[in-house]
């Protein structure tokens, strides 16, 4: 299918030269997909392992609190954990990946009292059971902010791709070929025009000599 | 650098800990409630919100779309009664969407 232009000089020379312009566009989206593609691949292989792990170690983590509240009643539990003695701050700053902006983490416990004490409670009251508990946890969370980084990058690739793979279609198999049709269709209708301008001339000179 | 806070959602058994580590914890029941605490979390600029398997399966639309934002980033985790696989699905269907087909297919699965 072509697009609807008068079959000029003038048309055939713009059509001309957004052609290029669309092929030299479709070459770089292509190498941009395909370098999006590779990175791609690589953070959600991470990803993958990365979750599989956290999960493994989150559930192990609830399992050990499963235990304290059994072992302990729930108001006292709840009471041993009223007041964290950290503070978890997150530091955001920007990662580019093919002019994809991600967020990266970096994180920082602020301790409040006791230097490195990550219990906020006492040791009377509580059993065991919940210092394991928040051990595990605390050691999860480093790998929890992780994956909150890998997924983030996962998925905002993963948007991108597609983006960018739509577009790539798009000027292949439409703007392309449309072009291509129509530049076709006014190099053909011009010829048409000269070949007619010709054999009118043939013929009023034909007409002219008989007339002598 | 701007710095953000980090959120945990879900029920009450499995947002228990996280307090202790210094994350501010929501409690919610159901989705309606959770998505409430979403739209509050998002106005006060928590960075990383960590919302249970549970809560997530009944979310997946607004999820989807704040993941499509810089931030914050909703992350699934497991809840105190074990994983769904939600959280796998979701890298699932991200490699779907880039590639055209999954080709981290499982071969135990």
């Amino acid at each position: 299918m072509e697009i609807r232009v008068n079959p000029t000089r003038m048309e055939l020379n713009r059509l001309k030269r957004r052609l290029k312009m669309a092929e030299r566009g479709h070459k770089l989206l292509k190498d941009k997909r395909d370098e999006l593609v590779r990175q791609f691949l690589i953070l959600v292989r991470e990803n993958r392992e990365l979750r599989e792990r956290v999960e493994k170690e989150l559930s192990s983590a609830f399992a050990s609190f499963m235990l304290a509240r059994a072992s302990m009643p729930l108001e006292v539990l709840e009471e041993a954990l009223m007041y964290p003695t950290r503070r978890l701050e997150l530091q955001v700053s920007r990662r580019n990946i093919m002019s994809v902006y991600t967020p990266q983490f970096q994180w920082e416990a602020q301790k409040e009292g006791e230097e490195g004490n990550i219990y906020p409670y006492g040791y009377a009251d509580t059993s065991a059971e919940l210092d394991t508990a928040i051990e595990t946890l605390a050691r999860v969370m480093d790998q929890l902010l992780e994956l909150a980084e890998k997924e983030k990058a996962v998925q905002m690739l993963a948007d991108e791709i597609e983006k960018t793979r739509r577009r790539v279609n798009a000027l292949e198999h439409v703007m392309i070929p449309r072009m291509e049709a129509t530049i076709r269709y006014i190099t053909m209708k011009l010829d048409e025009n000269e070949r007619g301008a010709l054999t009118r001339l043939m013929k009023i000179k034909d007409v002219v000599r008989a007339k002598v | 650098m701007p710095t953000c806070k980090i959120a945990v959602v879900g029920d009450r058994d499995s947002i228990l800990g996280f307090k202790t580590l210094g994350v501010a914890t929501f409690p919610a029941a159901d989705a309606a409630a959770a998505l409430q605490i979403f739209r509050q979390l998002v106005a006060e600029n928590y960075g990383v919100i960590f919302v249970t398997e549970e809560l997530a399966r009944d979310l997946r639309e607004p999820i989807a779309e704040l993941n499509r934002r810089f931030l914050p980033a909703v992350v699934p985790i497991p809840s105190s009664r074990g994983t769904l696989g939600i959280g796998m699905e979701a890298i699932r269907k991200n490699v779907e969407k880039a590639i055209g087909a999954d080709i981290f297919s499982r071969k135990e699965g």
